[in-house]
């Protein structure tokens, strides 16, 4: 797969790398078992019925065949058994970060998450293998009766809550690694904001992998009841292994009448983990849903954010950027569903690929009968930084209404000899010219993030392309 | 010093294997405005492309020298550093990117000490207003959405903080209106002041009305047929191309054996 030059590569670029040696206080047996799924739901102390949902979603897993599209060749590289699905690394949760252990405490320091949480967010929630190992919201929100915090507690302290709403937005048999997800789910943050609240600055959680062969399976709920108002960030690195390691969550965001949600993802793992995530929205009357998934890292990525616009005059915005670098397969979309009359989506995909990396489009716009004066936007733009590498589109119209306005525009291009020429002639290096037109191809995601983050961004594409051209 | 500011000898430059120039000869000292005319397709573009090293562009004979200096063997943002500048005939949009993001970059890259961020606004905004644009302009990405005559524009906004030594103009007059080629020359004229070395291109005398060449360069099938001063531009404008053309076959002979 990966030449040594691009392993060299991924070692000198990639700065989250490094790994811990730390003692876990559990860690279940390698491969996937009716057993395993039991002791996990045991450990957890779940009432029943997540336990037979559990159970339920393993028989899915194993019957279900792995998809036959996408990535086939790099999906089938995944050795099931080979992967630990649930590695315990702390005995409880803090609340500070001094009640977390030392070595993971610092690891999240060098990751720069405590310092973030001083400076602009409202709670965070940190995730490393299996468990959140730090969890914190602002008073003033928990007095708002806003709910932060992670999916095991969250099942715990309200269950009627989440069993109401737990795998109804992505059912076990959405697909193969939802049901494994459903399975082995483990971590991954609950959140409920009341009627009317607006929580105006970010919650953010932050996904960990440390251990080699590692599968982590979080699973997110967010609730957004009427008139309320939440952004969650979310963002994520792993060290670097010679063998693989699994990502497989399941979002679920329901959006109630008039609500906004907000979901932004800065997806940097290393590039030896598979990325199989499914995220998906319901999006009630008025209400409105943005993904802002930001695709930098991992091996594979499959992952289509989806918002189900169910009530009228929903909205669905998904912004999706990705970067595949050498050995990288980004394959990501979005999808819109027009389920109801007066319905509005915007997609916006931006890729690029370079040193033979790969970025596909999978999209799908889907209209219903009945649902007129929907309007739908469609924006893909592709990047290539050099003729080894590749980029796909696979845009799916599903449209069973004639009153609706959809419009699709899709390029590819690659960076101009022209713009480059032109950059260099003001006196920047190739190096600087290239990654100033990335930058800005970048940018719409960008400005759409926290500027902390957008900073964060810049950097590591300046980190990605150093070297990679002259 | 004692070199020549540019030393054009006996360029020839092939693009995908077609010869367009053919033995291009010419000296700009400090402070001297040259300009070069002729039709569509006789060859200007692409020596201005040359100069500036577009990789397109491939000498297949003759040497360059700017201040002494071996031109051709620089990359194009070293030529950038020693201090020529390209006003280009088409600048190309760069989406996302800010014009101040963009200007500030290249004058990190260009100047040895860094200009602090209010000295670069400031600048930045006497030259917009020099141009009679809005500053607004500063936030605006690199040539997007522009009309031609603004991408001209703000091309001499970019020369106004660089202030190179050498300025190359391609036909920069060229989707101006009336007024617009007035502003344009009347700050070419102030950026350049007494120092620059002014290449302007152009098919047109118009431009030469306020940008006062000393001298006039007429250029056919990639030659330079006819040098004279400022009356030559005149003659031009009253007797068209063809006479020379006509004279240039009985010339040619002339002109090898003086280049």
């Amino acid at each position: 797969m990966s030449s040594p030059q691009s392993l060299l590569d991924v070692g000198t670029e990639y700065q989250y790398g490094f790994r811990d040696e730390i003692e876990y206080v559990y860690r279940a047996e390698k491969g996937l078992s009716r057993r395993v799924v039991e002791m996990i739901s045991h450990m957890k102390g779940e009432p029943d019925w997540m336990r037979e949902f559990r159970l339920r979603a393993l028989e899915i897993f194993l019957k279900k065949p792995m998809p036959t599209w996408g990535n086939t060749r790099l999906l089938s590289e995944i050795n099931f058994d080979e992967i630990y699905y649930y590695i315990k690394p702390a005995d409880k949760q803090g609340r500070t970060w001094d009640e977390v252990p030392e070595q993971i405490k610092n690891t999240f320091e060098k990751l720069g998450i405590p310092e973030a949480e001083r400076k602009f967010l409202a709670g965070v929630s940190a995730q490393y293998e299996s468990e959140v190992v730090y969890h914190s919201i602002r008073e003033d929100l928990e007095r708002q009766g806003v709910i932060f915090m992670d999916m095991d507690s969250g099942l715990r302290e309200y269950p009627d809550l989440v069993r109401r709403w737990f795998g109804k937005v992505i059912p076990p048999a959405d697909n193969k690694f939802a049901a494994l997800n459903s399975a082995v789910w483990s971590g991954g943050s609950f959140i409920y904001v009341p009627p009317g609240v607006h929580v105006e600055i970010p919650l953010q959680a932050y996904f960990r992998i440390n251990a080699e062969n590692m599968g982590q399976f979080e699973r997110t709920l967010i609730i957004a009841d009427e008139g309320s108002k939440v952004h969650y960030i979310e963002g994520c690195t792993a060290p670097i292994y010679s063998t693989d390691s699994l990502h497989s969550a399941v979002v679920e965001l329901v959006a109630l009448k008039g609500a906004h949600i907000r979901y932004t993802t800065v997806q940097n793992w290393s590039k030896n983990v598979y990325n199989l995530v499914t995220k998906r929205a319901v999006a009630y009357e008025d209400a409105t849903v943005e993904w802002v998934d930001g695709n930098l890292g991992s091996k594979l990525t499959m992952k289509y954010p989806s918002v189900y616009m169910v009530g009228k005059g929903a909205r669905g915005d998904i912004l999706s950027v990705a970067f595949a670098g050498p050995g990288q397969h980004q394959d990501a979309g979005a999808k819109v569903i027009h389920a109801a009359p007066y319905t509005t989506s915007t997609v916006v995909s931006k890729s690029i690929s370079k040193g033979g990396g790969r970025t596909t489009y999978r999209g799908l716009v889907q209209v219903d009968e009945g649902a007129v004066g929907v309007k739908c936007n469609v924006r893909c733009d592709a990047l290539l930084l050099d003729e080894f590498s590749r980029s796909d589109t696979y845009p799916t119209m599903n449209v069973k209404e004639d009153d609706v306005r959809i419009e699709h525009e899709a390029t590819v291009s690659k960076v101009g000899e022209e713009q480059l020429f032109y950059l260099m002639s003001r006196g920047l290096s190739e190096q600087e010219a290239t990654t100033m037109i990335i930058n800005g191809f970048f940018e719409p995601f960008a400005k759409e993030l926290p500027l902390e983050y957008a900073v964060e961004l810049n950097r590591l594409i300046a980190l990605e392309m150093e070297g990679s051209v002259g | 010093m004692s070199h020549p500011l540019l030393e054009i000898r006996d360029l020839h430059v092939a693009v995908d294997g077609k010869p367009i120039l053919k033995g291009v000869n010419l000296t700009i000292n400090r402070g001297e405005i040259h300009a070069l005319m002729g039709r569509n397709g006789s060859g200007k573009s692409t020596l201005a492309a040359t100069l500036m090293g577009h990789p397109r562009y491939e000498v297949t004979r003759g040497e360059v020298l700017f201040e002494g200096q071996n031109l051709l063997e620089m990359e194009v943002d070293e030529r950038a550093r020693a201090g020529v500048f390209l006003a280009f005939q088409y600048p190309v949009a760069i989406p996302g990117v800010s014009v101040a993001n963009f200007l500030r970059s290249a004058l990190k890259s260009l100047r040895e000490e860094e200009m602090s961020a209010r000295e670069f606004r400031n600048a930045l905004k006497e030259e917009f207003k020099a141009l009679h644009m809005p500053d607004s302009f500063a936030s605006r990405y690199v040539n997007e959405g522009f009309s031609g005559g603004e991408k001209k524009r703000l091309e001499i906004v970019q020369m106004g903080m660089i202030k190179p030594k050498l300025a190359i103009l391609d036909e920069t007059d060229s989707g101006l209106d009336i007024d617009g080629v007035r502003i344009v020359s009347e700050n070419v004229n102030r950026i350049a002041g007494q120092d620059t070395g002014v290449l302007l291109i152009t098919h047109y005398q118009r431009i030469l009305r306020y940008i006062r060449p000393h001298f006039v360069h007429v250029m056919v099938g990639g030659r330079i047929i006819r040098s004279g001063d400022e009356s030559l531009a005149h003659e031009l404008e009253q007797r068209g191309y063809d006479w020379l053309l006509q004279e240039a076959g009985a010339e040619e002979k002339e002109l090898q054996e003086v280049g």
